[in-house]
């Protein structure tokens, strides 16, 4: 043996760690500087300021911040179940049942989330017209409507790749249908349903186009009030206390989450992809009636919405698409005319859905390439993406105005503000759509082409972009229309001349007159068919169920 | 030497998955590492083709040490256990890849797919999707892929361990003739003794990370260097014994050993087939009880008793195979004998 093969070799840097590394660095850098820096600026400016008021720990220890950290709670975890107990048989239904119009069904459940969130709360004021000051039953069920689509694909996912036949041999064993699902199908789901629950948890406890529709003056959330507190009362010291309390809970909330995914994952692995549905039998008819029942329901909503745009005080007719053309009753928009705001709101929606692919692909590939060795960094990493969907959009908003003028160009005033923002929300979902499926490509694809003489840029032209393909095209869908109906932040940053469609929305419906009302609706209606026709799309695109949404 | 592997060790964290491994290959042979699952072997493999980096060691090409060539720039084809064929690629796809990536030409790389795919039997396929190929089709598939650019060096991981035993079997012998006929230098990683002296020139058994014994496979069967190996290789009882004037003898016997075996003491290793039934008159045999009797294809297996040594298998022929209980007269076969070192 020769001497030099007995020394140990110091241990180097390989130059594929190192592009792993300055590939990883793109996306967190943008996180750093678009996210974390701006909602520590607000945490730090709100912490500092002697203001008037309360001081900090009065309020954390105020029962009025805790009765509102209560409802926040409460009205998420209210819609968190509803949103469970209405996407399971949605969930049977898409994965397991041989049913004509499938594809509908899908397409259907999905519209509802990535719907923009003012729109959703219009529609369910369409439907709670009486309860002019608030209802928190509206809020519940707004928000479980929202996500019943997260608990369908989410669990659906993985019960389409469940092996049917642990379930009959639980029936050969002896065990009633019920029983064999409540015993074997549904610990196998668990991972799934954790998941599933929490992000919808997420979702719901900052919900902000939703509640500050539907809740009126009468019902706040944290998110309601950060916002109440930072633009109407200037009490930034209270918002920045309130935003750490949620910032405190969204992590707990992700932790958890991340917990169920990573044994969500591993499940799908080591399952094969096998055609699990068949034609429903017996029993199975009475779930898929509930399914259908379920999607009728997620219906009522839009259909109310677009029958709501379409009805003027002397019967039907199209005065409010007509008046899109203009900028509202009483300039209400100053001078931005529906159409230009619908066309902003697309142009904006695209250079996001630009930047939002370019990190969460970025952010992807590094996820699905870092040693499996080494789970707790890829599991910061993973967190630290989906931190954006937890924190306050308002809170990230105001962060920019205070933070941004400080890079080169006064970015504070730059059109470009506004799809940073955007993508910041639409990231994580890339991010979500991609991985799975990544992470379910075989390493071993990989070395074959390697040893095969593709170097590592190669191998992912060759390997993993036309195995992750439609994939990408899922994503970037869902990236536009998330950035089409972002609101929280939009609201903050877009420039009065030139409002995103849900933005003015939100103007519309905050001022006095029918026409505007009527307007209002119009541009709902509006988007809805421009995100129907993308989910659509999308769905044409989709692969195999392997993305979480 | 082409391939030399220099005190190769890898380990991940506290586990030692190959430990100090000397090995080389020769060109054009084929060096089998023979070991149970879990030994080390596919490890040491991905060391080599640039997978995995060692600890400490070289992997050395014609002198060359490799530490610093990437995987893609080593030219060494690999072969997994179940294919890893490119699933959005057809047949053609997947076995001209290797000429995509080093720029053949269009027709030139035609040619060589239509080559390859006839050397391994599927002469027509190119245009067939390979998810519709069996499961040996699709090994086939992975081995023309593999060989299509020319490697210098072939490596095999489990390469027919996925499929059923005749299929295994037939593939074996073509996959042996295909390699010899390419005078390809490879090192095949295997557990199935059959695969690998069916196709190795030499044998590697490696055990917990560590080469126990190299060698021709006659000579690695007749004489392992150790108990563990010979355990490995199927020995199932080790008794003392002693070789005199081409003799071996033990308490069970004695027989014949072929090769030029020193006289002196031995251990002396019984493969399941050591003891058989003894003809009538047969000199030199032994009475032993049997305990219990299993029907095979070929024989009747028979586990028995013999007053001082203990329990140990024989073979009977199936028509005349005695019942449980019944004392019997056993003969050692030379064939079902291996000579260890004392």
């Amino acid at each position: 043996m020769a001497q030099d093969g007995a020394r140990l070799r110091r241990p180097r840097v390989r130059p594929a760690t190192l592009a792993l590394a300055g590939a990883a660095a793109v996306p967190l850098g943008f996180l750093a500087v678009f996210f974390a820096w701006p909602v520590a600026a607000i945490v730090g400016i709100g912490l500092r300021s002697t203001g008037r008021g309360p001081g900090v720990l009065d309020l954390l220890t105020s029962a009025e911040t805790w009765s509102l950290v209560g409802f926040t709670l409460g009205q998420a975890a209210a819609a968190t179940v509803l949103a469970l107990l209405a996407g399971m048989p949605v969930a049977f239904l898409l994965a397991r049942c041989a049913v004509p119009l499938r594809g509908l069904a899908r397409v259907l459940v999905t519209m509802p989330f990535v719907l923009p969130t003012v729109v959703v709360g219009m529609a369910f004021r369409t439907l709670f017209v009486g309860s002019g000051d608030g209802s928190v039953l509206a809020i519940v069920l707004a928000n479980g409507f929202f996500n019943v689509a997260v608990v369908a694909r989410t669990v659906g996912g993985l019960w389409a790749h469940t092996d049917r036949r642990a379930e009959d041999a639980a029936r050969a064993l002896g065990a009633s249908r019920w029983r064999a699902f409540t015993s074997v199908v549904l610990p196998s789901l668990a991972p799934a349903i954790a998941s599933a629950a929490a992000v919808v948890f997420l979702f719901c406890a900052t919900s902000f186009g939703v509640v500050l529709v539907l809740g009126a003056a009468r019902y706040r959330t944290l998110e309601t009030e950060i916002y109440l507190r930072t633009v109407q009362l200037l009490d930034l010291r209270g918002a920045a206390a309130l935003s750490l309390v949620q910032l405190v809970a969204v992590v707990a909330a992700l932790v958890l989450g991340a917990r169920a995914r990573r044994r969500h994952e591993t499940a799908l692995r080591l399952r094969r992809a096998t055609e699990t549905a068949r034609r429903p039998r017996g029993g199975e008819w009475a779930v898929v009636a509930v399914a259908v029942c379920v999607i009728a329901l997620l219906m009522v909503p839009i259909v109310g919405l677009v029958v709501r745009s379409l009805s003027t005080v002397d019967g039907w007719g199209l005065a409010g698409y007509r008046a899109l053309l203009g900028s509202g009753q009483h300039d209400t928009l100053g001078g931005v005319s529906g159409v230009d705001a619908a066309v902003n709101s697309l142009r904006t929606a695209f250079d996001a859905t630009l930047l939002a692919m370019a990190l969460g692909v970025l952010a992807s590939v590094v996820l699905s390439r870092l040693p499996r060795r080494n789970p707790r960094v890829a599991g910061a990493m993973d967190a630290a993406l989906m931190l954006p969907l937890g924190v306050s959009a308002v809170t990230v908003g105001f962060g920019y105005l205070v933070t941004m003028d400080a890079l080169p160009g006064d970015f504070r005033t730059s059109p470009l503000l506004v799809p940073f923002a955007q993508a910041l929300v639409a990231t994580p979902l890339v991010v979500r759509t991609v991985l799975p499926v990544l992470r379910a490509v075989d390493d071993r694809l990989r070395q074959a082409a390697a040893t095969l003489g593709a170097g590592p840029l190669r191998v992912w032209r060759e390997v993993d972009l036309p195995l992750v393909g439609r994939a990408l095209l899922a994503a970037a869908g869902f990236a536009y229309v998330v950035a089409l109906g972002e609101f929280g932040a939009t609201s903050f940053l877009a420039r009065p001349d030139a409002p995103t469609l849900p933005v003015a929305i939100a103007r519309l419906i905050s001022r006095p007159g029918e026409l505007n009302n009527q307007m209002a609706y119009a541009a709902c209606a509006l988007l809805l068919v421009v995100t129907a026709t993308v989910v659509l799309l999308v769905e044409r695109a989709r692969v195999a169920e392997v993305g979480e949404f | 030497m082409a391939l030399q592997v220099d005190g190769v060790t890898v380990r991940y964290g506290d586990l030692t998955a190959v430990s100090g491994v000397d090995l080389s290959v020769a060109d054009g042979e084929v060096l089998a590492l023979l070991g149970p699952s879990g030994c080390g072997k596919s490890t040491l493999l991905r060391a080599v083709a640039g997978l995995e980096r060692p600890t400490a060691g070289a992997v050395r090409w014609d002198g060359r040490d490799l530490a610093d060539v990437p995987v893609h720039r080593r030219e060494f084809g690999l072969v997994f256990q179940d294919g890893q064929l490119f699933p959005h690629r057809d047949v053609a796809g997947n076995v001209a890849f290797g000429l995509r990536m080093r720029g053949t030409a269009k027709g030139e790389q035609a040619a060589r797919v239509a080559e390859l795919l006839d050397l391994v039997g599927l002469g027509g396929y190119q245009r067939r999707r390979v998810t519709e190929l069996s499961g040996g089709e699709q090994q086939r598939v992975a081995l023309a892929r593999a060989l299509a650019p020319h490697p210098r060096l072939l490596l095999l991981d489990e390469p027919l361990s996925a499929l059923d035993r005749a299929l295994r079997d037939q593939l074996a012998v073509d996959l042996a003739d295909l390699l010899r006929r390419t005078a390809t230098t490879a090192l095949l990683v295997t557990h199935d003794h059959d695969e690998a002296f069916t196709l190795a020139d030499r044998v590697a058994v490696m055990s917990a990370g560590r080469l126990l014994q190299v060698g021709r496979p006659a000579e690695v069967w007749r004489r392992p260097a150790s108990e563990e190996v010979a355990r490995f290789l199927g020995c199932t009882s080790v008794v003392p014994g002693r070789v005199e004037d081409g003799v071996v003898s033990c308490a069970l016997g004695g027989a014949p050993v072929d090769g030029d075996v020193p006289a002196g003491p031995v251990r002396v290793g019984l493969r399941a087939t050591a003891l058989r039934v003894a003809a009538e008159q047969e000199a030199g045999a032994i009475t032993a009880e049997v305990v219990q009797r299993v029907h095979r294809r070929e024989h009747a297996r028979l586990l028995v008793r013999v007053p001082e040594v203990g329990t140990v298998e024989a073979t009977a022929p199936v028509a005349t195979a005695p019942e449980p209980g019944a004392s019997v007269r056993l003969a050692l076969d030379p064939d079902g004998l291996a000579l260890l070192p004392v």
